[in-house]
């Protein structure tokens, strides 16, 4: 693996135009006018040599920081927990705590909240994850919940909503002070003004007017009794760093996030798997169809998109000529409304 | 574009760097029309988001007399947002070219400007300043390179927004350069030797300079904006070369019996890690090799000197390590060491102390007192601190210090503390990691300032006799 090694690639039209470094505290000369003489620069050919030794690739720039994020976060909070879902973006958090704390365990327990119309690859995927890792694994069900009359099923059948109530139930019980999310970014609008350290109220509510400025890389996670913090250590991470991490890293995910057959019907413009909990209305012709998923989320709200990626490789590729964002193609929940991840998150989602 | 062209362009696109920077300039200038362009223009939006953009432009009969789409609602934000009619806060967008992934840090304009430009201009390695070419450098310009000037953003570009309403007149655009360097001269903007300016004309409307070059403005011959963007070194490029190796210890990783079972699985080698004890962080600043000497500042001890033999990272062995990488350190010498402590380049550290004279940009609604007890967060460690006196405010348009005895919100201004424990404070102006600090609130938790330590009075030849 190539992790940390330096790019040696040229770079040598980009020294030429950028203006060098001044040591000598000079002014005048540090300061170009309109850029028009980009060969007049002085002392651009040593700064290209100085520049060659330490410059990181994006990814590696990405991952130190998302290190950097989790190590503080262990070390100033008393429980943190990682929100594992089997899902890619927790898959990448979890290798990241893996490194961060190499030779040694991952210090603190994973948390799934399990709608209970999980695709069984994934829960298996998480179950073995678990196992090879030696994590404790905490589940809060959406299923027991319901069964007890504290939670009712959505007219259309949809559980992802439904997952805030056992989420924040889970962090009351368990004492979690910092939860971490995969969240990125680049997702959403909501997220994209969302901090990297998120302070959330007894009640998991996330005020998007009440942020605290986020400087530097220092974090302030300080918080009163009651409250909570999550935490995004990938926030500035976007789908395709992701895929390129994940085939750089060599790391396993779930079998369907590659293109595989299955019996699916078209609902809502998505290609959605016949499942349990997942059937077709009498109009609804089943095809089987070389699909894959962008996203593993609520068998009942999460649809396939076609595809023939069956490898990692593949997957980069089409990802970075994708033409649709990934919730937009394939996440019914979010096209509730234009605002339907804000809503869920002022509400303790995440 | 074929999978097989596109594959190949990844191939030789890989890998790319990060640069991270930042808009400041109000909803006027254009800036949500310049963020919208840059965005459309390097393809960084996805057919449903420019879909949703048509369709809302079209309710709303947006998209001006030119048809097609308002690209000011592609950085529409929150419903809150939508409803007030404000924009919140520092929006984070994403977009990458052959060359670079860019982190953009959109700040909004008008209300708590200040608040957003220190708070987007912190991590950034430019900040693109826009000018509406009719109006000129106005007075908020002026506040917003005093910001940059004081927070030492490496590179400020000033691009000189709605060419196009002025006929692409190269007189107005040499008189807007002509001022826009005049008052980075009087700000001393790019006196520390790092910071850089360059004045670009664009028109975000049309596109003008923004990614390519512009056939309607032959009199400027400089790069589009984001050429510019895409060769600007980063802030950590530039400084890794100037700044000595600071390291500040996030956490000891000591694993004893919990060795990590994949690890072991793997084939780690468990006698040998029994006792393995090495040191978590981010390089902040500078690098550092094996074999290199360093000191350990830790508070209540004089530093104490000792040898890196080994870097790691995830099971890797490095031979050097720079900023901003995180790694683990391994020292010769059992010396103890916890959070907070920072290990640096030896000799490079002066004594460690407890009076703080500081800039403080004022970022909360409760404003500063004389005498109010503080949380200083410095790297990693948090002690509690005096306010001891308010030196003075910052008029940000003309850059003068003026008396005061307290500081609100989007105040800049000095004050001395008094810190309850030693830090390794450096000057700012020289060290933008360790020259750093936040200030909080003992009571709720949140932060009050941005902090720039200064140097001690005295310290200068030229100031000793002034005090």
């Amino acid at each position: 693996m190539s992790n940390f090694s330096t790019t040696t690639e040229a770079y040598a039209s980009a020294t030429d135009a950028a203006p060098a470094p001044s040591l000598d505290g000079n002014a005048a000369s540090s300061i170009a006018s309109s850029y028009d003489r980009p060969d007049a620069t002085p002392g651009a050919a040593s700064a290209a040599s100085a520049l060659e030794s330490t410059r990181l690739s994006s990814l590696d720039t990405l991952e130190s920081e998302a290190i950097h994020i989790i190590r503080e976060v262990v070390a100033e909070f008393e429980k943190p927990a990682l929100l594992f879902s089997g899902g890619k973006d927790s898959v990448v958090m979890l290798h990241l705590a893996t490194k961060a704390f190499w030779p040694g365990k991952v210090p603190f327990p994973v948390l799934h909240v399990d709608t209970g119309h999980n695709f069984p690859e994934v829960i298996d995927f998480r179950d073995r994850t678990v196992e090879r890792l030696g994590l404790k694994l905490v589940v809060g069900s959406v299923q027991e919940f319901i069964d007890r009359g504290e939670l009712a099923e959505r007219a259309d059948g949809t559980r992802n909503p439904l997952q805030t109530v056992p989420l924040l139930d889970a962090i009351q019980r368990n004492k979690f002070d910092a939860v971490f999310g995969g969240g990125r970014r680049d997702e959403d609008k909501a997220r994209a003004k969302e901090r990297i350290l998120s302070l959330r109220d007894e009640f998991g509510q996330w005020d998007p007017r009440n942020q605290r400025p986020e400087l530097w890389n220092l974090y302030n996670g300080r918080h009163t009794v009651g409250q909570h913090v999550r935490a995004f250590p990938i926030s500035n991470w976007t789908e395709l760093d992701i895929w390129r991490y994940i085939e750089r890293e060599n790391i396993e995910l779930p079998s369907l996030y590659y293109a595989h057959d299955r019996e699916v019907f078209a609902r809502d413009g998505m290609w959605r798997a016949v499942g349990e909990v997942s059937q077709p209305l009498p109009h609804e012709e089943v095809i089987t169809k070389l699909v894959r998923y962008r996203t593993v989320g609520d068998m009942s709200c999460t649809g396939a998109v076609e595809s023939d990626a069956r490898t990692v490789a593949d997957v980069v590729v089409e990802v970075a000529a994708s033409t649709l964002t990934e919730r937009g193609a394939t996440r019914a929940d979010d096209r509730i409304s234009e605002a339907a991840m804000e809503d869920r998150k002022k509400d303790g989602y995440f | 574009m074929s999978t097989e062209t596109l594959a190949a362009g990844l191939e030789t696109a890989l890998p790319t760097t990060l640069f991270r920077f930042a808009t400041a300039g109000s909803v006027d200038d254009g800036k949500s029309t310049l963020v919208g362009r840059l965005l459309h223009d390097s393809q960084a939006i996805l057919a449903d988001t420019l879909d949703a953009v048509a369709r809302t432009s079209a309710d709303r009969g947006f998209g001006g007399e030119k048809g097609g789409i308002d690209l000011a609602l592609l950085t529409d934000g929150l419903r809150a947002e939508r409803e007030q009619g404000i924009t919140i806060d520092v929006a984070y967008r994403y977009f990458a070219t052959d060359r670079r992934s860019f982190i953009l840090a959109d700040c909004p304009g008008h209300v708590q400007y200040t608040k957003n430009t220190v708070t987007g201009a912190s991590t950034a390695d430019a900040v693109v300043v826009l000018i509406d070419a009719r109006k000129g450098v106005l007075e908020q310009t002026r506040r917003h390179l005093s910001v940059l000037q004081l927070l030492r953003v490496a590179h400020v570009i000033v691009a000189v927004n709605k060419i196009d309403l002025v006929d692409f007149s190269e007189q107005v655009f040499r008189d807007i350069e002509a001022d826009v360097q005049k008052v980075a001269r009087e700000l001393g903007l790019g006196s520390d030797g790092v910071a850089d300016l360059l004045v670009v004309p664009v028109s975000a409307l049309d596109g003008d300079n923004v990614v390519d070059r512009s056939e309607r403005t032959p009199w400027y011959t400089g790069p589009a904006l984001l050429e510019v963007l895409e060769t600007l070194p980063a802030a950590d490029e530039l400084e890794a070369e100037l700044e000595s190796f600071r390291f500040p210890v996030q956490l000891v990783i000591r694993p004893q019996g919990a060795l990590a079972p994949d690890a072991v699985a793997a084939g780690l080698d468990v006698e040998a890690y029994r006792d393995y004890r090495a040191y978590a962080g981010q390089i902040t600043e500078g690098s550092v090799k094996v074999g290199d000497e360093v000191s350990v500042i830790s508070p209540g001890h004089e530093p104490r000197t000792t040898t890196v033999i080994g870097i790691d990272f995830a099971g890797q062995s490095l031979e050097e390590a720079a900023a901003p990488q995180s790694v683990a350190v391994r020292l010769a010498d059992e010396i103890d060491i916890a959070r907070g402590d920072t290990i640096a380049a030896a000799g490079t550290v002066r004594e460690s102390t407890a009076d703080l004279y500081a800039s403080l940009a004022w970022l909360s609604p409760k404003p500063l007192r004389e005498g109010q007890k503080v949380l200083v967060k410095h790297g990693t460690r948090t002690v509690q601190a005096l306010v001891r006196n308010v030196t003075g405010k910052l008029d940000l348009a003309t850059f003068n210090v003026e008396p005061a005895s307290t500081l609100e919100l989007n105040d800049i201004g000095h004050a001395q503390l008094r810190l309850s424990a030693p830090l390794p404070l450096e000057n700012y102006l020289h060290h933008r990691r360790t020259g750093a600090f936040l200030v909080i609130d003992p009571i709720d938790g949140n932060t009050l300032a941005a902090g720039l330590v200064k140097d001690h009075p005295g310290d200068h030849e030229d100031e000793r006799y002034v005090i």
